[in-house]
């Protein structure tokens, strides 16, 4: 069917808009960084160049290369845990709980820790984890241990724990919503057929609910992968991924090193997020 | 504050009289007067001396608006060597200024309209708190004090008439300990890196101060001797940070600071109980009623130092107007709020009129306190017997051994910081 020119031009008119704020606010900005990530730096200001020093210094260095490593290892555990328990929880919600109104009030607790912020969220670990904290004391007057454990705060552990707080719900939402999708009658079909309930849970549910996993992944990696703050709050500073990275050059005003390595992050997280779009079209199964 | 200091009370009566009699009789100068009201100078500077408190006392003693911004030490780098435009007053760090001077932002002070410049802590003209003392390593404020006439972007190494910064609030730092969990007495920067306080030490994770605690552990070990700790070579950055990665890898320490309130709860939750700390760090850690020793080291102090720089954009009624700020904030009241809190000003005397005889003895002679002493805004910081950790400001200043700084090979460093960091 084709649509008459006025048509056309009222389609472009209605996209305009969103183009236009996407243009300035996102394809804008990026651009800028690209640009500026070959330019040089003094120590107090920057300068308009077209140098590769940046980009040699960044894969040059071994730092970089064990740092992006230790992104990339958060990622995947925090990958692996959230959806394992985002799994759960959605298909706990979605097939469990009968009644509509206990999945949108269940549902609804699940976003509480929502109503304070992400920082606190995170910080509100180190008294319970700490050495003299609620944990270790517990554990001890339990007699379970006899010295206060020393890797529940700053660590990996403690990172990752975070992570996994923090990013859970976002895994939960999209699962979540394409369980709730899936026709009961195929489900009741499937066991008429005989089936078994890992065989429907492999076989029939996991295929229906790819779009969701895959858009929970999406959120999950590019969350994990440009967070910060979590890493350095929860690793006592002592662990660094791409993003402390990031905030070390700009604080010590080396900008064009900054967006060099924003550059490869970013390319990084696309380079992921294309390999996992090309697993499933999540257009079309939307 | 029965006797008020006889400078600036006299200054002002005159003005306040002249202003009178001005509105009066005559009309013209009575501009100059409702105008200065008008004028608004726009600070900025790090949390130390960023005070509401100031902004409102300005107000009421010299009738202008004060707006105070308060970032980061590296925010306050950033804005003060790319932002000139943005602010009037920029309430900086000396090493800072070594930084954004040669960015011609700021404008040198005139010393002959600094009606206290003869009473200016010596640190801060000839670098010698006594004759006999030597000019400590690092960034020393007299080092970037002065320039030799207006317009240069080069520092003169002598006492000249035009100053860079006018200095402010200062103080020695050193290693905060937790007495009752360490039972022992620290004499040493080495205790730091002392197997006893594996899992239990910290350092900040600022690498411009945070290499130079190194550099005074390293040094206090044995390991190392430097040529200028402030001004490291790059062997002697590789050597420094390669005894904290082997230190950080065998866990000794527990977690690394950046702001203050990390500082704060590392030393009272117990996770820490030797660290690098900042002089107010201790206090807060006291008044929750916990032990915390800011310890005198035999070695000595990393000392730091702050001032007010002048907007290269000032001129007229508000360039009048930054240098009446000025003097006031020298003349004393500043100055006893800043003592009470456990720094020091850089017109010491001129505080004594603020603060109670016991106050100055605790603070400033590191005499026991005669009674309770409390900080500007209430809490409890010490009880009668108490003495100052590190004794007078003689004592403390005068074992200053490295100021805070920006090394020649700061960018190395930084890139070595990092590494450090992530290993």
């Amino acid at each position: 069917m084709s649509l008459p020119r006025s048509n056309t031009a009222t389609g472009w008119l209605l996209a305009a808009p969103l183009t236009l704020v996407l243009a300035f606010f996102l394809v804008l900005p990026i651009i800028m960084i690209v640009i500026v990530s070959f330019w040089g730096a003094t120590e107090f200001s920057i300068y308009p160049a077209f140098q590769f020093d940046n980009y040699k210094f960044l894969f040059g260095s071994s730092v970089t290369w064990a740092v992006f490593g230790n992104t990339f290892r958060y990622a995947l555990i925090t990958w692996a845990l959230t959806l394992g328990i985002g799994f759960t929880v959605a298909y706990f919600l979605a097939f469990h709980v009968r009644t509509l109104t206990w999945q949108i009030t269940l549902a609804l607790i699940c976003t509480v820790p929502f109503w304070t912020s992400n920082i606190i969220r995170m910080i509100s670990w180190i008294p319970f984890l700490g050495r003299n904290g609620i944990a270790n004391s517990t554990l001890l007057s339990m007699g379970v241990i006899d010295q206060p454990l020393e890797w529940l705060l700053f660590s990996d552990f403690s990172v990752m724990l975070t992570f996994v707080h923090i990013n859970t719900f976002f895994m939960i939402v999209p699962i979540l919503n394409t369980l709730l999708r899936i026709d009961k009658s195929l489900i009741e079909a499937a066991r008429d057929g005989g089936a078994t309930g890992p065989q429907i849970l492999w076989n029939v549910i996991l295929p229906l609910a790819k779009p969701g996993i895959m858009i929970g992944t999406i959120f999950v990696l590019t969350l994990v992968m440009g967070d910060f703050t979590t890493v350095r709050f929860m690793s006592g500073s002592q662990s660094a991924n791409v993003g402390r990275l990031i905030s070390n050059d700009v604080g010590l005003l080396q900008y064009p090193s900054a967006a060099a390595t924003s550059v490869v992050l970013l390319c990084t997280v696309l380079i992921v997020v294309t390999g996992l779009l090309r697993l499933v079209d999540i257009r079309k199964e939307l | 504050m029965t006797k008020p200091k006889i400078q600036y009370s006299r200054r002002s009566l005159l003005k306040g009289a002249a202003t009178f009699t001005a509105a009066s009789t005559l009309g013209a100068p009575m501009i100059w007067a409702q105008d200065i009201k008008d004028v608004t100078l726009r600070q900025f500077g790090t949390g130390v001396s960023n005070l509401n408190d100031v902004a409102v006392k300005v107000k009421e003693d010299l009738g202008f608006t004060l707006e105070m911004t308060a970032l980061d030490s590296d925010s306050v780098t950033q804005r003060a060597a790319t932002q000139p435009n943005s602010f009037d007053i920029a309430d900086i760090e000396y090493w800072i200024c070594k930084k954004v001077w040669p960015t011609g932002n700021l404008q040198a002070m005139d010393t002959s309209k600094i009606s206290l410049f003869d009473k200016i802590s010596p640190i801060f003209t000839t670098g010698k708190l006594t004759p006999e003392s030597v000019v400590a390593q690092g960034t020393a404020p007299s080092t970037v004090g002065f320039i030799s006439e207006p317009g240069s972007k080069e520092f003169a190494p002598e006492v000249t008439n035009w100053m860079t910064l006018i200095p402010t609030i200062y103080n020695a730092d050193t290693l905060g300990i937790r007495p009752d969990l360490i039972g022992r007495p620290i004499e040493t920067w080495a205790e730091l890196l002392n197997p006893e306080f594996k899992g239990k030490a910290s350092i900040l994770d600022i690498s411009s101060i945070g290499i130079m605690d190194m550099a005074m552990v390293c040094e206090a070990m044995g390991e190392i001797a430097y040529g200028d700790k402030g001004n490291m070579t790059t062997d002697e950055i590789d050597k420094t940070i390669a005894i904290f990665t082997e230190a950080k890898k065998a866990g000794q320490f527990r977690a690394f600071w950046k702001s203050f309130d990390e500082s704060v709860n590392l030393m009272a939750s117990g996770e820490v109980v030797i660290q690098s700390m900042w002089s107010p760090a201790i206090t807060a850690v006291k008044a929750q009623g916990i032990p915390c020793v800011y310890q005198p080291l035999k070695e000595g102090y990393r000392s730091w130092g702050g001032g007010l720089g002048l907007s290269a954009n000032l001129s007229g009624l508000e360039l009048d107007a930054a240098y009446e700020y000025i003097n006031w904030y020298i003349s004393g009241w500043v100055g006893g709020y800043l003592m009470r809190q456990g720094y020091y000003s850089a017109v010491p005397e001129t505080s004594k009129a603020f603060m109670s005889e016991n106050e100055w003895g605790y603070w400033y002679e590191g005499k026991a306190a005669t009674d309770v002493i409390t900080s500007p805004t209430g809490q409890q910081l010490a009880s009668a017997g108490d003495v100052r950790d590190g004794g007078s400001y003689e004592e403390r200043m005068g074992k200053v051994a490295c100021w805070n700084s920006v090394m020649d090979e700061n960018q190395y460093m930084v890139r070595k910081w990092n590494e450090f960091i992530a290993a």
